[in-house]
């Protein structure tokens, strides 16, 4: 019965009519993402207005380490390319290979975290703290908030990792994958923002 | 994650918590997942806190009856209008608009339940908690007293040491936090749930006006969430956003604030729009007048809503150039206003219209609303904003648009749907008695504050002096309470009346046109025994009168079986309200600076996330049209 609801998702048993062909978790995760655009936005735009008023040192030049955060930020990027593989592999019904590159997409994020962790001690040590001057608050606010949200997806992403040891994943639950990996590469996509206006603008 | 529209998964005996299955009684409201019920939930709570705002500004008013008067300290003067605005805007009119549309988005488009029952229950009781934790600050070391808008730095730690602050903050965040979800889950709804036939531009205008608002709010609410944030940080961990010694803009919590706040005039003015062009059609028995003209007109307020924030900000000296742009985008974004207004005369004109009580207040609606919007096209003028900026007459130019305008439709909603809401019909006698108290109370209080405004007197001041002639226009302002107070305890005699009558409505009392009165008063919990199909605009009244409407053809859609398998009736859950409660706590660990009870309760939210995630779909199936049932229970 289900070619009489054309609208309705190949895979699911319809359960009345949709007037939408994008499964609405999917749809949910884009409303999300254009709402976290705003969210960071505003923290974007306020690194970028109280950019040079800090009072009292550190100041970027002083702190900010080019050649680490590359390195930091190309494992990120990596990550999202292991996403695509993964995904490609639920898709294709091949576990053991999504199962390896979730596992892949976990572990670039945690690295990307653990750098991350590294260079707040190490910005602690050179006397860059939240109270200290105005770069300290923005810059913590808005990389921590970036910081939370990666924690986020790896929470995620590895939560899918382990119960798909709990039961099966197939290629019919590939939207929830997919919606994990829109998440991911938002993410992704907002550190490279960050990465630009906060590591890179200053060394130009 | 799913919901029973999605692929579905066998239901995992992991979780922690049965989905409960009462259906009466306490548990069977806390746990509840139906839209219906979460609606009136909005509603009553909504009210409530109207209740509580009306105590405050009637204070307010019996403080400034007379010159020098000593009733309110100045400290309790400041919470007072502060908790009035803040309870008006994000506790009463806003969540009453969710309210309605939780209710009736459903019903109009032909929809079982919306997208994400679960997720609209937690927005509900985080709202809830949200203005529980907002009111808990009267017993806990006194109320938020910096005014709705909070500006910085009278919110820092120095300025403002007592945590009322803090209240304010971090009660706004977790309530915003519902807000958020509720749009994003009414937008998923309304593209992906609307019944066969019903295109984008079949859409009733309430959903069409819910729609609009659920994408403000989804792009307003993050620049308040993270200016509270901050300032929450500021006064939490030291940081230094909004502290001008040390470089901070206080500028920018402004900006930030009023990013959110102008948007957030339309989210609670567009479902008001809504609600109107729903009530006016059908007690004039005449299609809406210029439906597309309308839609668009509604969009582009949308749009332009972002791009006048400023007009709050022409004395903070933002200089010529911007003052000249934003007074030239708020008079643009009159005029779609100016369309919708011409365009509900224009459904009038020609109609056999019948006044029941909510046409009354439909059309008072229209009298307080031009009366607000053109005091709002004077104030776009950064010359006369100038003068007028921070007196009388912006309160009275608000609580015309605000309360005139947006609280009169949805009274008008309330009495256009009650029936819908109980079976019951109201007495319309005592309605109309009730709503001239109301209307002229309404009116006596705020006219006169247009001309204390013009004689310079200035808003949040708890007294005012003798002598310079301000006496004559308080003293008639604040015996204008008392006719409104007459008028409130009328309405409520007439709600309470309302709930004794007999069950007489119907279906249909009103002979009206959109799909929710097309099911039973009280409509059941499955909705409709059958899909509803939507053969024209307007779906019901061309059902009932083909000849009138030029409807589809219906043979399009027969033999088709929409509900293959039964309505699947989402199952009900605990996790929703665990979580909004994790959230509260967490938030007065915050609060009192109890890290590790707020780190625990993060735990407990993270819990209630796995169990949310993993509880399986549940729920069961009906057959309206069949004998049997199967699933879990029924």
């Amino acid at each position: 019965m289900a070619s009489q609801a054309p609208a309705a998702p190949s895979a699911a048993p319809a359960h009345g009519w949709r007037s939408s062909k994008l499964p609405d978790i999917k749809l949910l995760m884009w409303i999300f993402l254009a709402s976290d655009i705003m969210f960071f936005g505003t923290l974007i735009g306020t690194y970028l207005i109280y950019k040079g008023r800090s009072l009292t040192g550190p100041y970027p030049l002083d702190v900010l380490d080019i050649p680490l955060t590359t390195v930091s930020t190309f494992v990120l990027l990596m990550s999202s390319f292991l996403m695509v593989i993964a995904l490609d592999a639920l898709r294709k019904n091949k576990i053991q290979q999504f199962r390896l590159w979730t596992f892949g997409v976990v572990f670039f994020g945690a690295i990307f975290l653990g750098f991350q962790i590294y260079e707040f001690n190490h910005f602690v040590d050179l006397g860059l703290t939240l109270g200290g001057n105005l770069f300290g608050s923005t810059f913590y606010v808005l990389t921590g908030t970036h910081g939370v949200h990666v924690a986020i997806g790896i929470l995620w992403l590895g939560s899918i990792l382990v119960s798909s040891y709990i039961r099966p994943w197939t290629a019919k639950d590939e939207v929830y994958l997919e919606v994990a990996g829109l998440y991911w590469h938002f993410v992704d996509l907002v550190w490279i923002v960050i990465f630009t206006l906060v590591y890179l603008v200053d060394f130009v | 994650m799913a919901i029973g529209r999605q692929p579905l998964r066998p239901a995992a005996d992991v979780g922690l918590l049965q989905r409960p299955t009462w259906t009466e009684g306490l548990v069977s409201w806390l746990t509840t997942v139906d839209h219906k019920r979460l609606g009136l939930l909005y509603i009553w709570t909504s009210f409530m806190f109207m209740g509580f705002a009306s105590i405050e500004a009637f204070l307010i008013r019996l403080q400034l009856a007379a010159p020098g008067n000593t009733l309110l300290s100045p400290d309790v003067y400041n919470q007072m209008f502060t908790m009035h605005g803040v309870t008006m805007v994000f506790l009463a009119i806003m969540p009453l608009g969710t309210g309605f549309a939780n209710y009736f988005v459903p019903l109009m488009i032909g929809a079982r339940d919306l997208a994400f029952p679960r997720l609209n229950a937690f927005g509900y009781w985080i709202y809830a908690a949200g203005g529980l934790f907002l009111y808990s600050s009267f017993l806990l070391g006194g109320a938020p007293d910096a005014g709705w808008f909070a500006y910085a730095p009278l919110t820092s730690l120095s300025n403002n040491p007592g945590n009322g602050t803090d209240f304010y903050m971090i009660g706004l965040l977790i309530g915003g936090i519902g807000t958020l979800v509720t749009a994003m889950n009414l937008i998923v709804t309304i593209f992906s749930m609307r019944a066969p036939g019903m295109t984008m531009m079949r859409l009733p205008v309430f959903v069409w006006m819910m729609l609009v608002t659920s994408f403000l709010i989804v792009f307003a609410f993050p620049p308040l969430t993270i200016a509270l944030l901050q300032i929450i940080m500021d006064r939490t961990f030291g940081t230094l956003f909004y502290v001008p010694e040390a470089g901070g803009l206080p500028i920018l919590w402004q900006h930030l604030f009023w990013i959110f706040g102008h948007p957030e005039v339309y989210i609670i003015i567009l479902p008001a729009f809504g609600v109107i062009s729903e009530v006016i059609p059908t007690f004039s028995r005449k299609p809406l007048f210029g439906y597309p003209v309308m839609i668009l007109s509604g969009i582009f307020i949308g749009f332009m809503g972002f791009a006048v924030w400023s007009h709050h900000m022409f004395t903070t000296g933002l200089g010529p150039v911007a003052n000249t742009a934003f007074s030239i985008t708020s008079f643009v974004i009159g005029i779609p206003t100016g369309v919708k207004v011409f365009n509900w005369l224009g459904t009038m004109w020609g109609g056999a219209i019948r006044f029941t009580t909510s046409m009354y207040y439909a059309m008072a609606f229209l009298f307080n609303f031009v009366l607000g919007g053109i005091t709002g096209i004077m104030l776009a003028m950064p010359p006369f904003d100038a003068q007028a900026n921070s007196t009388y007459f912006v309160v009275a130019h608000f609580h015309y648009v605000m309360g005139g305008g947006a609280l009169f439709a949805f009274f008008a909603g309330v009495y256009y749907w009650f029936p819908k809401f109980t079976g019951r019909m109201m007495n319309d006698r005592l309605g109309k008695v009730a709503f001239w108290f109301f209307f002229i109370g309404f009116n006596i209080i705020f006219m006169p504050q247009h001309f204390a405004g013009l004689m310079g007197m200035p808003r949040r001041i708890q007294t005012f002096e003798a002598g310079i002639g301000l006496e004559l226009v308080n003293l008639i302002s604040t015996a204008g309470t008392f006719v409104m107070l007459a008028g409130i305890l009328l309405i409520l005699a007439n709600v309470i009346q309302g709930f004794r009558a007999p069950k007489t409505a119907g279906n249909d009392p009103w002979d009206a046109r959109t799909l929710e009165w097309k099911t039973t008063s009280p409509p059941q919990h499955h909705n409709f025994d059958e899909q509803p199909i939507a053969l024209d605009r307007d779906a019901l009244w061309a059902e009932k009168y083909p000849e009138h409407a030029h409807p589809d053809d219906a043979s399009a859609y027969e033999g088709m079986d929409f509900d293959q398998g039964g309505i699947h009736m989402p199952g009900q859950s605990w996790y929703p309200f665990a979580m909004a409660v994790g959230i509260l706590v967490a938030s007065y660990g915050i609060l009192f600076h109890n890290f590790v009870l707020a780190a625990i309760m993060g735990v407990f939210v993270v819990v209630t996330t796995y169990g949310w995630a993993f509880e399986g779909v549940g729920g069961h199936h009906v057959h309206p049209n069949k004998t049997a049932t199967e699933g879990a229970h029924d």
